[in-house]
């Protein structure tokens, strides 16, 4: 009988778990069966779900109409690049957050965190400045940097929590048999931490995917990302949500694919160390 | 031939070729029908003269915001922006814009409708030449009013409007009289109260840049307006834009819809209008004080004073809001499909008056003066604003309480009270 009701709770919480599942997925099922109909049968009320004439013109469209992959391309340098540079310089300042504080380790982590505070439109003229003094206005280098350093206080607080699960003795093991510092950063603690750094470096990947306040205003015809193509579908005067949804499934189905394939991981790395 | 004089002749030789090379130009441009139109037909400039395009599209306030943080910084990011009538007078008065005073006999800038023109311009100097221009008016349908028993007269009276929008409605069929926007911004629904205002002797300012929303005039159009909107507009009208209703009106569920004119050519298209021959126009309505409640704007092309390609700027300029630029849409894509409300002679052309919302886009235009919008005297230049730069941020400031009464959050009085203080605070801060 208990082992009927465990059974009974199971399948109710796996209803309500995909429940949840669909209803946060359903803007991206939307916006994906939009983009397979036309312009009338996108605003048609009632609107209409899978019973519709499925066409492929907006797609067709959008193809032609922009050069997708200049703006895939510089997607993945600039989310790629940012990401491995914050990585980069984010695990030796977690390592020495986590492994030897000092009575100011938990002010700076706040403060770091307070960065995320500011409005990006507040630095919006500073930073435009500094591009256009360093002739940077419109580059891909530009947004590597920026966004890594946008992303840097979430890449910081991540790492130094995982790596505050790592029992410090192991390093002190590692010490005793000689390792340097370095060695044991690269052999010991990062091996051990690669589900959380590769959680890291997925999810700041997605972030920085998405960006899309310093992707539209410090780009132009060379380094625009997605979000600036699907910013190119969207309009106040003229109904295109279907070429829209198009322009919106393409920019984000790279991310969709490399979220699913990597959810396993993605997930490992979100709960490393919630259970002891 | 010495070392030197080698040099000097290769670096002359290099001037020359650079002075013939083509160059790239990249334009900023909004989303909209015409505008990627164009972009279809850039390789006609191209094979013409030999510049290439490259074209950074974004949605109208996504571009308005990156043109403003590019030009004021002297960024030089563009060679040609995507400008409207608000933006071209305050920035040429800043020297952001290369003035268009020297365009070439061909292009014919005497050609350009007066109302655009004057509107593009400050102390008479041309600084964004218009690729099209829009008013307002009526769109209407033709069988419900009928049925109502009524006829719609060419300039309607707001009196009329109130009546027809009242008779068509069925709200359990789900037809609504009228259509107006309601969503909360300078360019929604603060633009079409302020054009409507207008008809009703209101104005955003004295001639002593004095706020006038606590006027008489003010809160008759606002109350109308609710009250208009309460017993014959659609359910949420409050979110109400110009995309909303042309979704409403093209499913049948509006009577009456008054906004841009460039939306003529959206109703009338059967592929996406349910009911493409049953739209019937008319100029926006009055009530019998000289102005009518139409606004005017142009999507206009403007070069930033920054640029190091002017010259080929103004090549394009003279091609894509040329009479070439026209007759080469016509050619490819049919009459109908033409940049409306630019020049006189597209309306002095035979084949244009077949199109039916044709004259009555030249009439809404002709019947709006940006230098005289009113009917007692202001000091702003601008129909549905004031070209000033506060006004962006006040109108839509000033928008929200409009939305907020229009949701039934608050009176009409209430709305005008808090616009009032609002723009008060504007002035007095700005030094008005």
């Amino acid at each position: 009988m208990a082992r009927a009701v465990t059974n009974n709770r199971k399948a109710l919480n796996t209803a309500i778990a995909w429940t949840i599942g669909l209803l946060i997925f359903f803007p991206i099922l939307w916006t994906i069966l939009t983009s397979f109909k036309t312009e009338a049968q996108a605003i048609s009320d009632p609107p209409v779900f899978l019973f519709f004439d499925w066409t492929l013109e907006n797609y067709s469209i959008v193809q032609e109409r922009s050069n997708y992959m200049r703006f895939l391309w510089n997607s993945v340098i600039i989310a790629g690049g940012s990401t491995l540079l914050g990585v980069m310089i984010a695990v030796p300042a977690a390592w020495s957050m986590a492994f030897v504080p000092s009575r100011r380790t938990k002010d700076i982590l706040l403060w770091m965190l307070s960065t995320k505070m500011l409005p990006a439109v507040g630095v919006l003229y500073p930073i435009y400045l500094i591009c256009i003094e360093l002739g940077l206005l419109d580059s891909r280098i530009a947004l590597v940097v920026i966004l890594m350093l946008i992303n840097l206080p979430i890449i910081v607080w991540m790492l130094y929590t995982y790596f505050k699960e790592i029992p410090g003795e192991i390093l002190e093991a590692a010490r005793m048999d000689g390792a340097s510092l370095k060695e044991e950063i690269l052999y010991v603690l990062t091996p051990m931490a690669v589900p959380g750094i590769a959680s890291t470096l997925l999810l700041n990947f997605i972030l920085a995917w998405n960006e899309a306040f310093w992707t539209l205003n410090l780009t132009a015809a060379k380094a625009a990302p997605l979000t600036a193509f699907i910013a190119s579908y969207s309009s106040p005067e003229g109904l295109f949500y279907a070429k829209l949804s198009a322009a919106s499934t393409m920019a984000i189905a790279p991310i969709l694919i490399l979220g699913w394939f990597s959810q396993k991981q993605l997930v490992r790395g979100l709960t490393f160390g919630a259970v002891k | 031939m010495t070392l030197r004089n080698a040099l000097c002749a290769a670096t002359a030789l290099g001037l020359f070729a650079g002075g013939a090379t083509a160059e790239i130009l990249t334009i900023a441009t909004v989303n909209n029908g015409d505008m990627i139109r164009m972009q279809g037909l850039t390789d006609d400039f191209t094979e013409k003269t030999g510049h290439t395009v490259e074209w950074v599209t974004l949605e109208e306030n996504v571009l308005r915001q990156r043109v403003t943080t590019d030009i004021s910084t002297n960024g030089g990011a563009f060679d040609i922006m995507t400008i409207g009538m608000y933006e071209t007078p305050i920035w040429a008065a800043n020297d952001w814009l290369v003035p268009l005073d020297d365009l070439s006999d061909e292009y014919n800038a005497d050609d350009i409708l007066p109302a655009m023109r004057g509107g593009l311009s400050l102390d008479g100097t041309l600084y964004a030449a218009p690729f099209y221009g829009e008013s307002s008016m009526v769109m209407y349908r033709t069988d419900l009013m009928e049925a109502a028993g009524m006829e719609m007269p060419d300039a309607p009276t707001w009196e009329f409007i109130g009546e027809a929008a009242r008779a068509m409605t069925d709200k359990e069929n789900e037809i609504y009289g009228i259509c107006l926007r309601g969503k909360a911004g300078w360019g929604e629904n603060a633009a079409f109260l302020t054009a409507m205002s207008n008809s009703f002797g209101a104005r955003i300012v004295d001639e002593n840049w004095v706020p006038q929303y606590d006027s008489e005039a003010w809160s008759n159009t606002l109350n109308f307006y609710i009250d208009l909107m309460n017993d014959a507009g659609p359910p949420g009208a409050s979110t109400n834009g110009f995309n909303e209703n042309l979704s409403l009106f093209q499913q049948g569920k509006c009577g009456m819809w008054i906004d841009a004119t460039v939306a003529a050519s959206f109703v009338t298209n059967p592929n996406d209008s349910t009911v493409a021959d049953k739209v019937g126009f008319a100029l926006a309505p009055d009530n019998g004080l000289g102005k009518r409640s139409n606004w005017l704007w142009a999507w206009a092309l403007a070069i930033p004073a920054g640029t190091q390609k002017e010259a080929a700027a103004k090549e394009f300029i003279e091609w894509a809001t040329g009479t070439g630029y026209i007759e080469l849409v016509a050619e490819n894509e049919g009459w109908a499909n033409v940049p409306p409300g630019a020049r006189t002679s597209l309306y002095e052309n035979a084949n244009y008056k077949d199109v039916p919302f044709a004259q009555m886009t030249l009439d809404s235009i002709l019947s709006a003066d940006p230098n005289n919008p009113t009917v007692d005297p202001v000091p702003y230049i601008g129909v549905q604003f004031a070209a000033i730069p506060e006004w962006a941020g006040m109108g839509s400031e000033i928008g929200q309480e409009f939305s907020a009464a229009l949701a039934g959050q608050q009176t009409a009085d209430e709305a005008l009270e808090k616009a009032q203080a609002i723009a008060t605070d504007v002035m007095e801060s700005a030094g008005y």
